[in-house]
């Protein structure tokens, strides 16, 4: 089963590129944010992620024997949506929280829809999403990096008036370096950036939807936010990195043309900073890819680029 | 169709809710406890009954080109009734399932069975019908209750039933966890179903 392509009539082109290779590529890339969430958090981020992966791949494993389908848990999806699903936890969260999402985004997002490949929106957002909406105070208790582990608010609720006026916001240092309370992987944006441009060299992923993504986050919040300073915290807090360059690109939940694909960056954009500015959440990274995940079949379907000699 | 079968029928085979998936707007709406949705699916057993009866008694009387106005008519009476009686002798039903009660009357499973069942059919085979359909779409609502109601919540029927450690996921009385809910019980359904199929 895995990766075997029905091969059609030539031109062929030929790829040493396959499923798990594609997938350790964005392990490698993902591995200095673990790493660095891991300095952060310490031990409560070992214990996030060690579950949060496990009970993925146990989840892929038990679901697909029951489904009497291949058990394909070697191609390293699972592996990936279980580390992404823990990037997306804060600090303090308990135990059965990763376990919870992970059988969530596996079971019911993944599987249930047909396994990779058919999954019609990023599985660690949409578990994230059910888990925000499930426990909602376990969710956004955050904590400031350090052993010592004290509730803080993430830079963006600061910004949106969330966490009371004598909150004060974090140095941009500490911003791009990911020395602020947040999520588990979001809060490094530097090494989220560095894993990113080692996507683009190893051709994972293209520049559309993340550049795109960015580009339309910093020129809305620049024009609609109160000047530069506010612009970059924009861009370098929050789930911005994270989601634009590594669920954002999730090839079965966004859109295969190049114009779809640019539409999508900018559709998420827009979305993210319209919630964030306006909307009653300071942060809308997750809500935004989910969203646009939905409408990527329509972008597809109406960006498909004309055949050779084809007339309309 | 014997009666027993008719009654079966609306339980089983057909079942308003898992099966010809009818009603959805109280299905998904009400359920968030199990009371609520064994509420509501009597209710509509109550109406169904009334309004499979009568309009199976007129059936040769009204026209085959306003039967659907007369339907309602008919329909709307027993769902005022209803609605008066809850308000009467069950106000914390009435209380929660509130502008549902009313509604009611727009319950595509009512006037469905009404168009292709009692119009067309004696009235017990009627009476018989709407009480197999009623208590289907009871049974469907119950379920989808517990099951929402265990999980977003952690009590049946509104009973306690676990300690203060266990975190009810609050998405599951929320929008979302209906469809969640109703989408892998008619997918377990139809797994056992086809198992079944296959093995016979």
């Amino acid at each position: 089963m895995e990766n075997k392509l029905l091969a059609s009539s030539s031109p062929h082109l030929r790829s040493d590129e396959t499923i798990s290779r594609v997938m350790l590529d964005v392990l490698i890339a993902l591995l200095p944010a673990t790493l660095a969430s891991v300095y952060f958090f310490r031990f409560n981020a070992i214990k996030l992620i060690v579950l949060a992966v496990a009970s993925a791949i146990v989840a892929e494993i038990i679901c697909q024997k029951a489904m009497k389908r291949p058990v394909t848990v070697k191609d390293l999806s699972a592996v990936v949506t279980g580390l992404l699903l823990a990037f997306n936890i804060p600090a303090s969260a308990p135990w059965w929280i990763p376990v919870i999402g992970s059988a969530f985004a596996i079971v019911v997002v993944k599987q249930l829809f047909g396994g990779l490949g058919h999954n019609f929106m990023n599985p660690a957002l949409a578990a994230r999403a059910m888990l925000l909406a499930s426990w909602p105070v376990i969710m956004t208790n955050w904590v400031s990096p350090g052993a010592d582990a004290v509730s803080t608010a993430t830079p963006l609720a600061i910004m949106a008036g969330d966490a009371g006026s004598d909150a004060i916001l974090p140095s941009l240092t500490d911003v791009f370096f990911g020395n602020i309370g947040g999520c588990l992987g979001e809060t490094s944006a530097a090494l989220l950036i560095l894993g990113g441009i080692y996507l683009l060299y190893r051709r994972v992923i293209n520049w559309r939807i993340p550049f795109m993504y960015i580009g339309t986050v910093a020129v809305l919040t620049l024009v609609f936010g109160l000047g530069f300073t506010d612009m970059t915290y924009h861009l370098f807090t929050g789930g911005l990195m994270l989601g634009a360059f590594y669920m954002a690109t999730d090839y079965s939940s966004s859109p295969v043309t190049p114009l779809g694909q640019i539409i999508f960056g900018v559709g998420c954009g827009i979305i993210t900073v319209a919630i964030r500015l306006k909307g009653g959440y300071p942060e809308g990274v997750s809500y935004s890819i989910i969203l646009m995940n939905l409408v990527a079949p329509l972008l597809d379907k109406y960006t498909r680029p004309k055949v050779f000699g084809e007339v309309k | 169709m014997s009666l027993l079968k008719t009654f079966k029928n609306g339980i089983i085979n057909e079942n308003p809710v898992f099966v010809q998936l009818l009603g959805m707007c109280p299905t998904l709406a009400v359920t968030t406890t199990a009371t609520d949705g064994m509420g509501m699916g009597l209710a509509t057993t109550s109406v169904l009954i009334g309004s499979n009866l009568v309009i199976s008694l007129l059936r040769k009387v009204i026209p085959d080109k306003i039967r659907i106005p007369a339907f309602v008519v008919i329909i709307a009476s027993f769902v005022t009734l209803i609605d008066m009686f809850m308000h009467a002798y069950a106000i914390s039903l009435y209380n929660s399932l509130g502008l549902f009660i009313p509604l009611i009357v727009v319950n595509c499973l009512i006037l469905g069975r009404a168009e292709s069942f009692a119009s067309k059919n004696k009235p017990v085979q009627s009476i018989f019908d709407g009480l197999g359909m009623g208590l289907g779409f009871t049974l469907a609502l119950t379920i989808l209750g517990i099951v929402r109601e265990v999980l977003g919540v952690g009590s049946v029927f509104g009973i306690q039933l676990f300690g203060a450690a266990f975190k009810p996921a609050i998405v599951m009385i929320l929008p979302p966890g209906a469809f969640l809910a109703l989408g892998v019980l008619i997918g377990t359904l139809n797994w056992f179903k086809n198992k079944k199929a296959k093995n016979a």
